[in-house]
Parts: structure tokens; sequence; C-alpha cells
């Protein structure tokens, strides 16, 4: 049974996964990851992605796959035809900062699917970087959520313009499917729904 | 107050039964602890020392009646009888069990309650001025945006998980008694050049392990973009704040680390993709909230009554508890008054069951069926009649609820400490009720005069200690309870963050060495000075001097003779 859940006009189905995640090499280097405008506040204890990590990545010579934005970046050369033919995604960590990958894509919509991976379901900068990639930057195409994906925030991921989400293998997505509707009316505006509920209803105090 | 409509009343029904599944997964083992933790602490629900402690919002500190009748029945149905209200204007419970609780938020849900957001790494509960709409030193009455901050924050997507928790204070009198300067973000409203209703904020305060007062990041705001701004603010925050390390995860070491100018300018960036979003608030908004905060149906009443000033005259008692616990109102004929939650040798902030069915109906007969908690952890009845004084002073005092020591060294502000919390170092509830027996002695309390004593059980700082007049925190040393003393904090327009006299102190010096910060205050004094204005004045030198002159003190006993 296929993990991967996808929202199509605000209807969730289990679908099957066409996408192939191209990994980096594990690194031997135990640097601090460096990631992020602010320096400091990127500390996050993880290694950090070397050239050589970088350039030693295994991509399949066919079909459709995810590569990490670092390897997108330092080999777009080597990717650009597939590219244009739909084959190419991008995979951004929580930590990265979209920015990068704006600056490396001419139209961000060429790509077919932006897929972020949260190492941990708590971290929710998730959120802001599908904001972002919706609102700000104009994303169209499929926003997936992988990694540490749980059901109980589904419902969060879905309003922050998350369409596809991978849920951990050891989970069951048929039955994490039915949060994603665990709310019928939010209060406040988000990307599913930019009108916050005062804007949605004629509502009057009793 | 604000009353639901059926989509308030929905969304918090649809929370009750998103969190009955989720405890069934847990207890069933399809959730772990670690995926389970956050969901339950954003519906208020710890795991605490003795059992859970379960923290019921009490959205700026407003309850009807009937909302603290409910939680007195629940406070005896599904704990021991009694509820401690917090600093954040909350109540807590500390009995619970576990697989109660998804029935507890049921119950809670037919009064118009919860507990979400009142834990966790999201944005918590707004507080807010206790005496807001009553206060004659009031601008804008702040619970109208507090309420539309309520609404846009509850389950807010994008800020769900945070690096850290996130509070927000709001104030809008000339006096901040919301202490907007202690939070990540207060909010101060104000009326600009143009008679608009605007707001001035501040970013970046904190107490806990790194005590910081808030930096003005905007000194004016046009009101309908409270929301966009603060989306902008916990945006930067969100993606920038520290998520590697729990103690310094804050956003006040983030705007710290950043410079308030760098902090700003990526606000300021953030913000102008963000101003006129559809979050902004509309004029027809802010009218339906407002509507809910209209001045109550007051009485035409004379500015003096009488029958107050004879039993004032008669009753020296009645008197002296006036004088403490009954402020000025903006209406003529009318008073606010404080419940006084800190009896002396009592646990500060706790009410039992009976108490609060007491006040509940004290509401009910007198106060518009309407009351408030304030973060100093006591219950205020905002608009009684001058007449009516009398006969709530005989039944409050009757319930345990008329000591007549508000602002006094006694009302001392105390988080549950050791006794209950996990996370304390040490005890702190022992450590306020021997206080409170050390200066049980009113003609003394009274010469002491306004004074605020805060005390916390660890460096999360609950109670407050920083913006104490005298501060104490609970540290561990090896595995023992000791407790470091600070001076000069205070809360207010003139906040500031005390600072510590000396090493720490066992639990049974406590009592003495409170003393004698007193006795230098008594001898150092002028006439017209508070102990706060001597401190400020003399420095922490010469108390500090006092306390430590003679480490084996005996006991004072009551001085002053």
């Amino acid at each position: 049974m296929s993990n991967l859940i996808t929202l199509n006009n605000g209807i969730a189905t289990i679908s099957e996964n066409e996408w192939t995640i191209v990994k980096l090499p594990t690194s031997q280097v135990k640097e601090r990851k460096q990631a992020g405008k602010v320096v400091l506040f990127k500390l996050t204890g993880e290694e950090t992605v070397t050239q050589e990590q970088i350039a030693t990545t295994e991509i399949p010579a066919s079909g459709q796959i995810i590569v990490p934005l670092t390897v997108f970046i330092a080999r777009k050369a080597e990717l650009q035809e597939r590219l244009t033919g739909n084959q190419i995604g991008v995979w951004v960590d929580t930590h990265e900062v979209l920015e990068d990958l704006i600056n490396n894509v001419s139209d961000l919509n060429s790509l077919p699917i932006i897929a972020i991976h949260v190492e941990r379901f708590a971290d929710g900068r998730i959120f802001s970087l599908g904001t972002l990639l919706r609102t700000r930057y104009g994303f169209k195409n499929e926003l997936r959520a992988f990694g540490d994906v749980l059901r109980d925030q589904l419902y969060f991921l879905k309003r922050s313009g998350y369409n596809s989400y991978i849920i951990r293998t050891d989970r069951s997505a048929e039955q994490a499917i039915a949060s994603l509707n665990d709310f019928t009316q939010p209060y406040q505006g988000a990307v599913d729904e930019p009108r916050p509920v005062f804007k949605r209803y004629n509502r009057v105090s009793t | 107050m604000y009353k639901y409509d059926e989509i308030d009343q929905r969304l918090i029904d649809e929370r009750v039964t998103q969190y009955y599944d989720q405890t069934r997964r847990y207890l069933a083992g399809e959730l772990s602890e670690d995926e389970f933790r956050p969901l339950r602490l954003q519906n208020g629900l710890y795991i605490q020392r003795q059992a859970p402690m379960l923290r019921i919002a009490v959205p700026y500190g407003m309850l009807s009646s009937k909302q603290l009748r409910k939680l007195g029945d629940i406070a005896k149905k599904y704990d021991k009888g009694y509820g401690h209200f917090s600093t954040r204007q909350n109540l807590q419970l500390n009995w619970p069990k576990l697989e109660d609780v998804p029935e507890i938020l049921a119950e809670l849900a037919t009064v118009e309650m919860h507990a979400i957001q009142t834990s966790g790494n999201c944005i918590r509960n707004i507080t807010t001025d206790q005496f807001a709409g009553v206060a004659p030193d009031e601008i804008v009455d702040p619970r109208v945006i507090a309420e539309i901050v309520r609404q846009w924050s509850t389950l807010h997507p994008e800020f769900a998980l945070l690096p850290r928790k996130f509070k927000i204070a709001v104030s809008g009198a000339r006096y901040d008694r919301a202490v907007a300067q202690i939070h990540d973000i207060g909010m101060e409203f104000y009326k600009d050049n143009n008679n608009k209703v605007a707001i001035k904020i501040w970013v970046g305060g904190g107490l806990g392990r790194t005590p910081i007062l808030g930096t003005v990041i905007r000194e004016h705001l046009e009101w309908q973009h409270a929301l966009t701004y603060c989306e902008a603010i916990i945006r930067v925050y969100n993606l920038h704040g520290r998520r590697d390390n729990t103690y310094k995860a804050r956003i006040k070491i983030l705007v710290k680390t950043l410079g308030i100018e760098e902090f700003k300018r990526q606000v300021e960036e953030e913000w102008s993709h963000l101003k006129n979003a559809p979050n902004t608030i509309s004029e027809s908004e802010l009218a339906r909230v407002s509507k809910h905060f209209e001045a109550m149906p007051y009485e035409a009443l004379s500015a003096h009554n009488a029958i107050f000033d004879a039993a004032i005259a008669s009753n020296p008692a009645f008197a002296t508890w006036v004088k403490r616990s009954v402020r000025a109102h903006k209406v003529p004929g009318y008073r606010a008054v404080t419940l006084s939650l800190k009896p002396h040798g009592k646990a500060p902030g706790n009410a039992t069951t009976e108490q609060m069915y007491v006040v509940a109906d004290l509401a009910d007969q007198y106060s518009f069926g309407e009351l408030r908690v304030s973060h100093e952890q006591n219950l205020i009845l905002a608009d009684i009649k001058l007449s009516d004084l009398f006969a709530v002073w005989e039944k409050a005092h009757a319930s345990g609820l008329a000591t007549p020591n508000i602002g006094l060294l006694t009302d001392i502000i105390c988080c549950p400490g050791g006794d209950f919390c996990s996370l304390a170092n040490a005890k702190s509830i022992p450590i306020a009720t021997a206080i409170q027996m050390q200066f049980d002695h009113l003609d003394y309390l009274y010469d002491i005069g306004d004074i605020e004593l805060n005390i916390s059980g660890c460096m999360n700082a609950c109670g407050h200690h920083h913006i104490g007049h005298i501060g104490i925190l609970g540290v561990d040393k090896d595995g023992s309870e000791w407790y470091q003393v600070s001076i000069g904090g205070s809360q207010g327009n003139n906040a500031s963050l005390g600072s510590v006299i000396g090493p720490s102190f066992s639990a049974d010096e406590m009592p003495s060495v409170v003393q004698k910060l007193i006795d230098v205050y008594i001898q150092e004094r002028t006439p017209e000075e508070h102990f706060i204005d001597t401190v400020r004045r003399l420095g922490v030198a010469p108390f500090k001097a006092h306390v430590y002159a003679d480490k084996s003190t005996t006991k004072l006993g009551v001085p002053y003779e």
C-alpha cells in the first residue's frame, strides 16, 4: 500500500508515488551545518553538505527524480534537459533558504514538484516554507511534505499549501487521511483559504 | 464579554473530538510519548510530579459566573476540589487523570471554554489588564483586539510548531498592568495624533533563564494591521529562531543576537508583503467584536453613597479592606473589587470549588455575572456599586476571600513550585506561606506599604520573580533546595529586572532574609517612598550588607514595637 496522500481540488486520495528521491551520500565530515541567512541560528548539529558529497551523488539516468537543493544548484547543467522534460523536482530541507532555490531557477513553476523534508515532525519551519512558496513565490505545482510526516500535522500542512504528503512508513496513510479535515471552519486566513472567517461570513454578534 | 457563535462553538467541539481520538491512539500505543507530547501540551496537559496538570485557558482573564461554576464543578469531579489561578490568568488543575482529559475538555466546551494552546511551542493565551473596560486611565479597551488575536492565533497553521512558546500581552491604559515588556510581543494601544487607535509594539521580552525586557519594534501601527504585523514577526522567528537548544529558542534570543535594527529590518521586509493581506482586520469585524465589550447597563449613580460612607465610618475592618481591595471605576458610583486569593498561610492563587461558587454568586448578584483573573493571581469583580460593597465584603470575608492585603507584602505571586511541578528546582508555596506567617500582622504590613514579592520555583519564572520588588528564585545546589534573592524588579511603565543580592539561602532562612530587607527599607525610607523607590535610590548595597552582615541570625519575630 502506498504511503502517499495527494490532495486534488479538496479531495484526498492514496496515490502511487512516481518520484524517486535522490540522496546525498553520507559524509565523514562532522562539521555543523551552516545553511541559512543567520548562520548562528542554523547550528543544528547536523552534518554539512560537502562538495564531495554533491559531486558523488548518484543521479539515476532516467525517470522522475527529486534531487537535493545543493545538488540541483551545483549540477544544474547536467540536469537541464531533464528539467525541461518535467523529470526533475527539488528536495529542500527545513533549514535551507528558499532564496537559494529561487535564485537558481528562472521559473519556479518549471519544477513539477518541490518536496520539503522535515526531519522531526515538531519542526514547524515546514509551514512557513510552504506558505512562502505558495504566496510569495507563486509556486503552483505539487508541494510535498516528506520525512517525519504524521497525521496530526496534516491539517496544518494542508493549510500551509501542501497538497502531497508521504506519511512516515510505519504509519497508515489510509487512517491519516481523515485528519486533513479535523476542522471545518478555521479562524484565520492561510494558503488554502486566504480569507479569515470574518471575511467569509457575515458574523453577527448576539 | 465575548460570546461564541456557532463557528466558535463548532471549532472547540471539533477540537474535543480530535483530542478524544489522539488520546485513544496514545493509550492504544499508536502514538509514541514524543508524538503525543505536543498534542497534549497544546491541549494544556502536562505530565507532572504527582499527576498530570491541566491548564485551562481563561482568554485575557475574562470569566462568566457560569464558566466559573463549571470550573468549580470540574475541580470537584475530576480533581481534589480546588484549582490554581496562574500568572497567565489561566486555571490549573493539579490532579486530573490523563484519560479523563477529553471528557473535561468536552465539559468545558459546553461553557465556551477550552485548553487550546495553553502550553506547547505555540502562541499561548493572550493576557491583559484585569481592569480592562473599567479602569479610569484606560484609553482603548484592549479586550477587543485581544479577542481578535485569540481567534487568529487559535490553530494558526503556520505557527503550530514554533521553536518555543510564544506569549502576547495587550494593554490599553496609561499605566500598563499587563506587563507588556516581559512578553514575546507586547502591544500597547493608544490614540494617535489623528485620534485613531494605534499600537506600540514591543518584541523580545521574557523572563525565564535569560530575563530581558522587550524592545520597541514599532512606535506606531494602525490597529487594522495587528494580525499581519504579528505574522511578520512570528514568521521571521519561526524560520530563524534556534531549534537546537531549548534554552536559546525564545524570540528574545533571536532579537538580542541579531540586534533590534536587523530584526526589525527583516520583519518590515516580511510585512511589506503581508500588509493589507486578507488577515487585515476589517472595520466590521472590529465593530462586531466591540459589541461584546460594550459598557455594562450601569445605573446613573451619585459619586458618593451614604450607606457606604456610614459602613466605612463604623467598621474599621471593612474600611481597611476597602483601602486595599477596592479600586476606582470609570463610572461614578461603581468600584472594581479584588478578591484576595492570598490568605496568609495558604497556597497563593488557589481557590476551592466552594470559593468558586461563592465568587460566581457574587458576580451574578452584584457584578453583571462576570469576573476576571489577574496575573497577580487574584479574582476581580469589576462592576460593584458603592452601596453593595459592604454586602460583597461580608460574603467574601465569610469565604476567606477578603484578606485586606492586595498590593502588600503577603499578596505574593507564586508558582505551584516543587510540590507539584516537575520542572521546579525547589518548593515555592512553603516559602510563600512562611513569609506570610512572618508578616501576619496587618498594621505592620500597612506600614511597609505597597510592595510586590514574587516567587518562582525554577528559572522558568512562572512566578515572575525577576519583576518582583523582591524576587525569590528556587535553585538546586547539589540536590538540595536553595533560594536566590533579587531586589529592584518591577512591573508597570517603569518595568525593570531585579538584581541578585548575593549567595542563596536555605528555606529556613527566607522569612528572616525578607525581614532584613524590609528593616533596611523602614530605616532608610523617606516619607513618600515605597520599597521599590528606596531600592532604586540606594541600590542593592545597603540591603546586601544588612542581609549578609551576620549569616547566623535568629528570627526577628514581629519587630517594630
